[in-house]
């Protein structure tokens, strides 16, 4: 079957899986924490029909060859770990990381997972945890009738507890940082996992190390930017419009010659 | 049998070839610093006894565009653009020297840098290495500096300078990976004029209406040889009604 007809398949495949990328990209305008993916193109193999300097005689060279592509695909989509906007939300248990770092949280099967999103509450313990009630690692307690909350910028926790005139500290909140965060694999929840590609967690406390700051009473907001998304999204779908009528085309050459001899 | 009929077949044969390299290159309308192809005819006639009236045609496309794409503003740190002319020698999977305009870099778990493709950047002498950092800079002649980890902001270290080469485009072709080398394998010399622009990309440098005029021209030659091939069987057709005897 003509090879044209499958470039063209190739490129409808690589910009309907684009517009689903920005399509999350957007439905994740609003999510605390989200970094937003960009999917990385590349050509396809060529397919060498004639190969240039081959001997066309004892003597001679062919001076050109004939090289055909064969389209184009995805070849990976990669998260932009750009720093979101900061809102005030006046939460005491709302953080947010200026700078690099992820949180830590830890999973049910034991194993942790990183996120940006800094919504935490109590639990029934007094644990912090994150909104799906999974706890933050290090695990910290707050004592029962404390009146207050204050969360330093390096991570130090104090808690100010009813009769006592002088907060005490309850414990350190600790960030992990990745060589290449790029290379993280998102699971959904807000969660991203550590691979082979991402390398291993360089743990330390906030402020130190190339880690970020902690800001109490903040949040980050997802960093998508929604007008250069709609860019996107229109110049994928004007792309899949050629491709389509590239597949049009080729179809209503082929039927001519059909049709007629 | 009529041997124009094979004239008529051999046009239509190339406009495929030609419909090939197009449908390539709409596919590749948003790959970052994608090159597009040309196809380029040449006509073999055939020459003998007699009057010389076939002239074949043969598709030798292996020309490439190498006018500059759009660049888009991305601010990420990570993404250089060439600035007029030249490009960024990288190593491709064979350990040869490669050339790229698609400037989406990125650091590798080893602290490589590579495209977004994943092949290495190739620096002073040889891949580079980035050390852990807490920011990054690019530079307008390729130069890489860092605020290495743990640093006060008044410690930039500079790590290494992205070889960028300029060379003629005859000297350069596209292998069958795509990627862009030196006609006879070797590695260019770096040249200090190329600029790069930080926080942009290149986007590929396919003109779709170009493209999409084409594909119609290409459609409609493509049906001026089919009819060509039906006018030559009414021919064949009229000889034969000519030649019965009954």
């Amino acid at each position: 079957m003509d090879s044209a007809l499958w470039n063209s398949k190739t490129g409808l495949d690589a910009q309907q899986t684009r517009i689903a990328v920005i399509a999350n990209n957007l439905a994740n305008a609003n999510t605390t924490g989200f970094k937003r993916d960009r999917a990385v193109f590349e050509d396809l193999l060529y397919q060498n029909v004639r190969q240039p300097g081959a001997q066309s005689s004892q003597d001679t060279q062919f001076p050109t060859g004939l090289q055909l592509g064969t389209g184009v695909r995805i070849v990976s989509t990669e998260k932009l770990f750009s720093q979101g906007n900061l809102t005030r939300t006046e939460g005491s248990l709302d953080l947010a990381i200026q700078g690099n770092g992820f949180f830590q949280i830890l999973q049910p099967d034991g194993t942790i997972g990183y996120t940006r999103d800094g919504t935490f509450t109590l639990d029934s313990t007094g644990q912090l945890v994150n909104s799906s009630g999974y706890v933050l690692q290090p695990s910290i307690t707050i004592p029962p009738n404390v009146l207050n909350i204050t969360i330093g910028a390096d991570g130090t926790i104090s808690a100010q507890t009813s009769g006592s005139t002088a907060p005490t500290t309850v414990g350190n909140l600790q960030l992990a940082d990745f060589v290449n965060p790029t290379g993280l694999q998102a699971r959904g929840n807000n969660l991203l996992f550590e691979t082979a590609a991402s390398g291993t967690p360089q743990v330390g406390t906030p402020g130190t190390n190339g880690l970020g700051t902690l800001e109490q009473g903040s949040l980050e907001t997802a960093n998508v930017n929604v007008v250069e998304e709609l860019i996107n999204m229109i110049e994928t779908q004007r792309v899949y419009e050629v491709n389509s009528r590239a597949i049009e085309t080729i179809s209503s050459m082929l039927e001519f010659a059909n049709n007629t001899i | 049998m009529d041997r124009a009929l094979y004239i008529a077949m051999n046009g239509a044969k190339q406009v495929q070839f030609h419909q090939t390299t197009n449908t390539h290159n709409l596919a590749n309308a948003s790959t970052t610093g994608f090159r597009a192809d040309f196809n380029a005819f040449q006509s073999l006639p055939v020459s003998g006894p007699g009057y010389a009236s076939r002239v074949y045609n043969q598709d030798n496309s292996r020309g490439i565009d190498f006018s500059s794409g759009t660049l888009q503003q991305t601010g990420r740190e990570l993404d250089i653009a060439i600035k007029g002319n030249g490009f960024i020698e990288i190593q491709s999977p064979d350990g040869s020297s490669a050339y790229t305009r698609a400037g989406d870099l990125r650091v590798s778990s080893l602290g490589v840098l590579e495209t977004g493709a994943g092949h290495p950047i190739m620096g002073n002498g040889g891949p580079i290495a980035i050390p852990p950092f807490q920011k990054l800079e690019i530079g307008a002649d390729g130069t890489i500096s860092i605020l290495p980890t743990g640093q006060e902001a008044t410690t930039l270290a500079e790590v290494d300078r992205i070889k960028l080469v300029n060379p003629n485009s005859q000297d350069l072709v596209k292998g069958d990976d795509g990627l862009l080398r030196h006609v006879t394998g070797e590695s260019f010399e770096a040249d200090a004029s190329v600029t790069v622009a930080s926080g942009v990309l290149e986007a590929s440098n396919v003109n779709i209406v170009a493209e999409l005029i084409d594909m119609i021209e290409m459609a409609r030659n493509f049906e001026l040889h089919v009819k060509f091939m039906q006018s030559l069987e009414e021919n064949e057709s009229a000889t034969t009604q000519l030649l019965r005897l009954s």
